[in-house]
C-alpha cells in the first residue's frame, strides 16, 4: 500500500459568520480558488499533477451548489484535467475529505489530491440545504432528532458537566487562541483573503476576544433554553432519556463553536509524485475511522471513532502527542478529555473553534493544518484530530510527522 | 340524494339524502354525487357548479352505519390493492371535478365537518351563511383518522403550513367568521339566498376559475409541479423552522401513540412536495395504515359510540318514567360541593348549598361567582346568565332549607360517622321520592346506606374534581338502591351534561380503585430503586396525562394515607403490606412530606419555581444498579391499572367493559388512544396480556396475577369487544 503523504496544509483565516463578518464579501468559491493558487504558488505545482480536489461543503446550495470544488478547480486557473468533487459529512466534511483522498493515494488509485473544504455560513446559512433528517417528520419522530444545542445541553446534563466548566474551557480556548496569534504559531498555514484589488480583507482568525474570562462569559444567556422548551424539543430528546428529569440549558455564544467563513486544504500525495514535483513531504496520513453514535444527543461520538482506531491499530490513547479536537460546543472536547483520560494540555493546545470559529465544511482541514504545524513547532510525532458530526457520528485521524 | 336544478346557467346540486338526519358519506351518496356531477359537467348550458344542502347542515362526514362496520372488519385481510381502491375513491372524483373545467362554488349552508369540509375544498370558491352556530372543520384526527378525501392535501396547500398542520393535528372545528379569518372560506352571506346570489355572482366572473395548484397547459387543467405553498414549502428554510419543532411538538404530546397525528405529519410532508394528483394517492394510503392499525378503532368505539351512548343515558332503567328534578340540595360547600353547586345550577336546577355556617356556604358559592365572572371577562357568559344562575344558588346552615328537594348530593368529609350524622338530619325534611346521593370517593355504599331511613333511595353520585371540568359522574349501586333512585340519578346527571357510568358497590368502586393502583405502582417503584424520572416518563409517555408521583402530589399522599389506614381497619391488611404503603406511611407519619397541598412531596415545590423531582428520593431509595427499559415500565403501569379493572369487571363492580373502558379515560385519563382500560387489553391481545403479567407477577408481586377467568378468555380466543362479548358481559 502506498503512504498519503501531507506536503502542505493551508487555510484561510476565519471570519466571522455574519454580515459584518471580514470575509462576508468574498465568495465562497473565491476562499477554495485562493487556497488552490495558493498550494500552486508556494509549491511551484505542475497543477497537471493532481487527479482531484475533494472538498467538503456542509451546506452545497446557493453559490456552494453545482460541485464547488471543480468550479473552484475552475476558478483557481488550474490544468483542466483537474476534477473536483464535494462531499458533505457535516462537521466532518473538511475531515472527511481528506480521508477520502488519502484512501485514493494509499489504494494506489490517485497520485496527487489536494483535499479539505470550504463553508461560507454568512452567505450560505446553516441549514439552506433542508434535508429529510431535519423535516421528515417520521425520521424526526422515531429518532428523536433535535438541534444540535440541544444535545450538547444534554450531554452536559448527562455526565454533569456545569455551566462554569465549560465557561472555564472556552475562556482557555481564547486566551490559547490569542497567545498562538500573537506568538505567530499559525503563520505557516495562514493564507490572507484578499479583495479584487489585491487588499487584504482578513489575515487573522476574528472571533478571538483576548479579554474572554470566565466571568464575562457569566453574563451570556443560556442559547437554548428557549427552543427546547418552546418547541417540544427537550421533550422529544428526553423521551430518548427518560432517567433524566430535564436539561440544563449550559451552553451559549461564548461557548460554543463560531458560526464562521473559511476554507482549509492540504496536498496530498504518494512517494513518488512528490518526488516527482520537488516536494517535501511534512507528515503522512496514519490511519483514519469513522463511527456512528447515537443520534439525540448526537455529539458523543469522537470518542468511539478514537477508541475503534487505536484498537485497530493496536495503539494506546497515551501513544498520541497531540489532539484536535473540534470545540462544536464546550461540552465535546470536555467530554472527550474525560472519557479518555487525557491531560488538556495535550488537547487544542492553540485553542479552537470556540475562539476561531468553525466554517461547518473546512473546519476538518483547519485541525489537521494547525496540528501538523503543532507538531513541528513542538517537535512531537503522532497527532489527532476528530470531530463530533450531525446525525450522531465520530471521526477521527491520526497524522505522523515526518 | 341530490336535488338538481338549473338556474341562470348554473347547476345547483343540494344535499338532502333521504332517511338520514344529516348528509354524509357512504356508497350511496358517492354515486349520487357522481352522476349529478357527471350530468352538471356534461350539459353545455351548465357554466357553473354550486354544491349546497338542503337540510340544516351543509355535510357532516362519515356515514355512522359505515364507522360501525369498520369497527367490526379486519382491515390487514383486505388486499392493498382493494383497500387503496376504496381509499381513494372519493378522492379521485374531487381531483376529476375539480379539473374538469368548470368552476365549482360550496355554498355552506350549516356543518361543514370531515367529508363536507372535503367537498367545500375541492371547489374553487367557498361561501358560508354567517351563523355562529355552524361549525367548519376537519375533526378526522379526534377519533384516530385522518381526513382522507384530500383535506391534508387542500388545506395546507390553501392556508400554509403553520396555520393548516395544527387546524389538521388537533382536528379543530371554527365558526364561519374564523373560518373567514384563517382562510378556510373565502366569504361570508347572511342567508341561504344571499348565499347562492354571491355564489351565482363568482361564477359568472370566474368562468375559467381553476385550483391555485393547478395550471393550465396546452388547454388541458394540469397540477402545477412546483406550487408555492403560502408561507413557504416543505423544503425551504421556513419549512425546516416549521417540520422540525412542528413534529417535536406533536410528538411531545401525542408521545407517538397517536398513529393519526404522526399520518397527517407524513401526509403534509410527503404531499406537498409532489403534485395534487400525486399527493391525494400519499394521502389515500396513509388513511389505509390507520384502518389497519388498532388505535383509530379503540377510539371510535369508545370515544365515539360509548360515549354518545352513556350522554344519552343508555344505562337508565327503561322501565321508570323520567323524573322531573327541580331543586337539588348539596351538603358540605367544600370544593366539590361547590363544584357540584356551579354545575347544578348552571344545569337550570334550584340549589340549595347547606354547610355548618351561612358564611361557610356562602364561601362555597364564591367558587360560582367566581367561575362565571371568569366567564364573562372572556365573552363567554353574558351577565344575565351569571345572574340567573347565581340567583339559582340558595346558601344556608339550616337543613330546614332542603325541604323540598328532589336530590340530596352530600360532599361532607369522608368520615363515616359525620356522613351518618347529616343523612339522618336530612332525610328528616325529605319526601319519599327523593333521592340521597353521596359524593364519597371511598366509602363503601351499602355501608353508608345503613345510616338511612331509606336505603333503597340512597345511591352513589361519585363526582371528579375540578367538577365544572371533568366530565364524569361515577354512580354507585348500593345493596339495597332502587332502579329508580338510578334512574333519577341519571336524569340528573343528563341534565348537568355529563356522562354517567354505573357500577357497584365496593371499596374504592371502580375508578378510585384502578386510579390508585397507577399512583401506587409509581411509587412502588420507586421504593425499589427505579429512577424517579424514568417512573414519571414511563407513565407519560405511555399516555397518562402525568406522571405518578406528580398525580399523587396532587391528590395529596396522606389522603392515600387515609384511604389506606381506613383500609386496614377494615380489612385487616397493615398499611405497610398494602402496595406502596411503607412509603406512604414513611412521608406522611415520619416525614410530613403530604404532596402539593403542604409543598413537599414526591416533588420538591419552589416559592418562585417550577416543582422538580425532591433529590429526597434519590438518598431514600437509591438507584438500582439496573433499571427497567421504558418500554417496561410503561408496560407495568398500564397492566397494573388494567388487571385491576379486569377484577372489577368480574368481581361485578363493574357491569361491562364498555363502562370501564369509558370510565377509565374520563375518570383518571387512562390513554384515549388505547379505547379505553379494556380496549386495552384487547389490543394487547388476551394471551398476551394474560403471559405478561404472569412475567410481571414472577418479577414484582401477585398484585399483577392474572384471573382465571382471564386465562380461559386467553385460551379460548376471546376478547372484551369481540364477537363473544355479549355473553361475556354477564360473567
Amino acid at each position: 500500500m502506498a503512504e498519503a503523504y501531507i506536503y502542505d496544509a493551508v487555510r484561510t483565516p476565519r471570519g466571522k459568520g455574519k454580515a459584518d463578518g471580514s470575509l462576508h464579501e468574498a465568495q465562497p468559491v473565491q476562499l477554495l480558488a485562493s487556497l488552490l493558487k495558493a498550494v500552486q504558488e508556494r509549491n511551484n505545482l505542475d497543477t497537471s499533477l493532481v487527479d482531484d480536489v475533494v472538498a467538503g461543503c456542509v451546506s452545497p446550495v446557493g453559490e456552494q451548489g453545482a460541485d464547488i470544488a471543480r468550479t473552484a478547480v475552475l476558478e483557481a486557473g488550474y490544468a483542466e484535467t483537474v476534477a473536483g468533487v464535494q462531499l458533505n459529512r457535516f462537521c466532518s466534511s473538511g475531515l472527511e475529505a481528506i480521508n477520502t483522498a488519502s484512501a485514493h493515494v494509499m489504494s494506489g488509485q490517485a497520485d496527487l489530491v489536494i483535499a479539505g473544504g470550504v463553508e461560507s455560513m454568512s452567505r450560505v446559512p446553516m441549514g439552506s440545504d433542508g434535508g429529510a433528517l431535519f423535516t421528515n417528520p417520521a425520521l424526526i419522530g422515531r429518532h428523536k432528532i433535535v438541534p444540535q444545542g440541544i444535545s450538547a445541553d444534554l450531554i452536559a446534563t448527562k455526565y454533569g458537566f456545569s455551566r462554569e466548566d465549560l465557561d472555564r474551557f472556552s475562556a482557555e480556548s481564547h486566551r490559547r487562541a490569542y497567545e498562538a496569534t500573537q506568538k505567530g504559531y499559525f503563520k505557516k498555514s495562514l493564507i490572507p483573503i484578499l479583495d479584487q484589488i489585491g487588499m487584504a480583507l482578513l489575515t487573522e482568525d476574528e472571533g478571538i476576544r483576548p479579554q474572554t474570562t470566565v466571568e464575562s462569559l457569566s453574563a451570556l444567556k443560556p442559547a437554548f433554553e428557549m427552543m427546547g422548551q418552546m418547541g417540544g424539543l427537550n421533550a422529544l430528546a428526553l423521551q430518548k432519556y427518560p432517567e433524566i428529569e430535564r436539561i440544563n440549558h449550559v451552553h451559549h455564544a461564548g461557548n460554543s463553536s463560531q458560526i464562521s467563513d473559511g476554507s482549509g486544504l492540504l496536498l496530498i500525495g504518494n512517494k513518488e509524485v512528490g518526488e516527482k514535483a520537488g516536494l517535501k513531504a511534512r507528515a503522512r496520513i496514519h490511519s483514519y475511522a469513522i463511527i456512528g453514535s447515537e443520534p439525540t444527543i448526537m455529539l458523543t461520538g469522537p470518542a468511539p471513532s478514537t477508541r475503534k482506531l487505536l484498537k485497530k491499530n493496536g495503539m494506546n490513547i497515551n501513544d498520541i502527542d497531540i489532539f484536535e479536537v473540534n470545540e462544536a460546543f464546550a461540552v465535546v472536547p470536555m467530554l472527550y478529555m474525560q472519557e479518555l483520560g487525557i491531560d488538556h494540555s495535550k488537547v487544542n493546545p492553540n485553542g479552537g473553534a470556540i475562539a476561531m470559529g468553525h466554517p461547518l465544511g473546512a473546519t476538518g482541514a483547519i485541525l489537521i493544518s494547525t496540528l501538523i504545524d503543532e507538531l513541528e513547532r513542538q517537535d512531537k510525532t503522532l497527532g489527532l484530530a476528530t470531530l463530533c458530526i450531525g446525525g450522531g457520528m465520530g471521526i477521527s485521524t491520526i497524522i505522523e510527522r515526518i | 340524494m341530490i336535488d338538481y336544478s338549473i338556474e341562470d346557467n348554473i347547476a345547483i346540486l343540494a344535499w338532502n339524502m333521504e332517511g338520514y338526519p344529516q348528509n354524509v358519506m357512504n356508497d350511496h351518496s358517492y354515486t349520487a354525487f357522481v352522476e349529478n356531477m357527471d350530468k352538471a359537467i356534461a350539459d353545455p348550458e351548465v357554466k357553473g357548479i354550486i354544491i349546497t344542502s338542503k337540510k340544516d347542515s351543509f355535510f357532516a362526514g362519515a356515514d355512522l352505519k359505515m364507522m360501525r362496520e369498520m369497527l367490526g372488519k379486519d382491515h390487514s385481510q383486505v388486499p392493498v390493492a382493494e383497500a387503496f381502491k376504496e381509499s381513494f375513491k372519493w378522492n379521485e372524483v374531487f381531483r376529476k371535478y375539480e379539473t374538469a373545467g368548470k368552476p365549482l362554488v360550496a355554498a355552506i349552508n350549516g356543518h361543514a365537518l370531515g367529508g363536507g369540509y372535503e367537498i367545500a375544498l375541492m371547489c374553487h370558491y367557498r361561501i358560508a351563511i354567517n351563523d355562529s352556530k355552524t361549525q367548519i372543520g376537519l375533526p378526522e384526527a379526534q377519533i384516530g383518522l385522518l381526513p382522507g378525501a384530500g383535506g391534508t392535501q387542500r388545506l395546507p396547500r390553501l392556508v400554509g403550513m403553520e396555520a393548516g398542520v395544527p387546524f389538521l393535528l388537533e382536528g379543530k372545528k371554527v365558526d364561519p367568521q374564523a373560518a373567514l379569518k384563517m382562510g378556510l372560506i373565502n366569504e361570508l352571506a347572511a342567508d341561504q339566498d344571499a348565499m347562492i346570489a354571491a355564489a351565482k355572482t363568482w361564477l359568472k366572473a370566474n368562468p375559467n376559475a381553476i385550483q391555485p395548484w393547478d395550471e393550465v397547459k396546452k388547454g388541458q387543467i394540469v397540477a402545477r409541479t412546483f406550487y408555492k405553498v403560502p408561507g413557504g414549502n416543505i423544503q425551504s428554510p421556513k419549512g425546516a423552522q416549521l417540520m422540525l419543532p412542528g413534529t417535536a411538538l406533536m410528538w411531545d404530546k401525542s408521545k407517538g401513540n397517536y398513529p393519526a397525528q404522526l399520518a397527517i405529519m407524513n401526509c403534509v410532508y410527503e404531499g406537498l412536495q409532489v403534485p395534487m394528483d400525486k399527493a391525494i394517492k400519499i394521502e389515500s394510503r396513509y388513511f389505509i395504515t390507520l384502518l389497519n392499525n388498532p388505535v383509530a378503532k379503540n377510539m371510535i368505539r369508545t370515544l365515539f359510540f360509548a360515549l354518545q351512548e352513556a350522554n344519552k343515558g343508555g344505562a337508565r332503567p327503561k322501565n321508570i318514567e323520567k323524573t322531573n328534578i327541580q331543586k337539588v340540595g348539596i351538603l358540605g360547600a367544600g370544593l366539590m360541593g361547590a363544584g357540584v353547586a356551579y354545575v347544578t345550577a348552571l344545569g337550570g336546577m334550584q340549589v340549595v348549598l347547606k354547610d355548618v355556617t351561612l358564611e361557610s356556604a356562602e364561601k362555597g358559592k364564591d367558587y360560582s361567582r367566581d367561575l362565571l365572572k371568569k366567564g364573562m371577562s372572556r365573552g363567554k357568559v353574558t351577565a344575565e346568565k351569571a345572574e340567573k344562575v347565581l340567583g339559582l344558588i340558595q346558601t344556608t346552615a339550616d337543613a330546614k332549607d332542603l325541604e323540598g328537594c328532589d336530590l340530596i348530593i352530600e360532599a361532607v368529609f369522608e368520615n363515616r360517622e359525620l356522613k351518618a350524622k347529616v343523612t339522618q338530619e336530612t332525610e328528616a325534611f325529605l319526601a319519599d321520592t327523593a333521592v340521597f346521593g353521596s359524593n364519597t370517593s371511598t366509602l363503601p355504599i351499602t355501608g353508608l346506606a345503613e345510616a338511612s331511613k331509606r336505603p333503597d333511595n340512597f345511591i352513589g353520585i361519585h363526582f371528579f374534581s375540578p367538577v365544572d371540568k371533568m366530565p364524569l359522574v361515577e354512580i354507585i349501586m348500593g345493596e339495597k338502591t332502587s332502579e329508580y333512585a338510578l334512574a333519577l340519578t341519571i336524569d340528573y346527571v343528563m341534565k348537568i351534561r355529563k356522562t354517567p357510568i354505573v357500577v357497584n358497590d365496593s371499596r374504592g368502586f371502580y375508578t378510585s380503585r384502578c386510579f390508585g393502583t397507577y399512583t401506587s405502582e409509581g411509587i412502588q417503584m420507586v421504593a425499589e430503586g427505579v429512577s424517579p424520572s424514568l417512573v414519571e416518563r414511563a407513565g407519560t409517555m405511555a399516555g397518562m396525562p402525568v406522571g405518578s408521583l406528580d398525580v399523587a402530589d396532587a391528590v395529596a399522599i396522606d389522603l392515600a394515607y387515609k384511604v389506606m389506614k381506613q383500609a386496614e381497619a377494615d380489612l385487616g391488611v397493615k398499611i405497610e403490606d398494602q402496595p406502596s404503603g411503607a412509603v406512604v406511611k414513611k412521608f406522611v407519619e415520619e416525614l410530613e412530606r403530604f404532596g402539593k397541598k403542604n409543598k413537599k412531596g414526591f416533588y420538591d415545590y419552589p416559592e418562585n419555581g417550577k416543582k422538580y423531582l425532591s433529590p429526597l428520593l434519590n438518598e431514600l431509595y437509591p438507584l438500582a444498579e439496573t433499571q427497567p427499559t421504558i418500554e417496561e415500565a410503561k408496560k407495568r403501569l398500564l397492566h397494573r391499572q388494567a388487571i385491576e379493572a379486569v377484577r372489577c369487571l368480574e368481581e361485578g363492580v363493574l357491569r361491562n367493559p364498555t363502562d370501564g373502558d369509558v370510565g377509565s379515560i374520563l375518570a383518571w385519563g387512562f390513554p384515549p388512544y388505547t379505547g379505553g382500560i379494556f380496549s386495552y387489553v384487547d389490543m394487547v391481545g388476551v394471551a398476551k396480556f394474560v403471559a405478561e403479567l404472569d412475567e410481571l407477577a414472577a418479577k414484582y408481586g401477585e398484585r399483577f396475577q392474572p384471573t382465571d377467568r382471564l386465562r380461559e378468555m386467553a385460551k379460548n380466543g376471546e376478547t372484551f369487544h369481540g364477537v363473544k362479548q355479549t355473553a361475556e358481559a354477564t360473567a
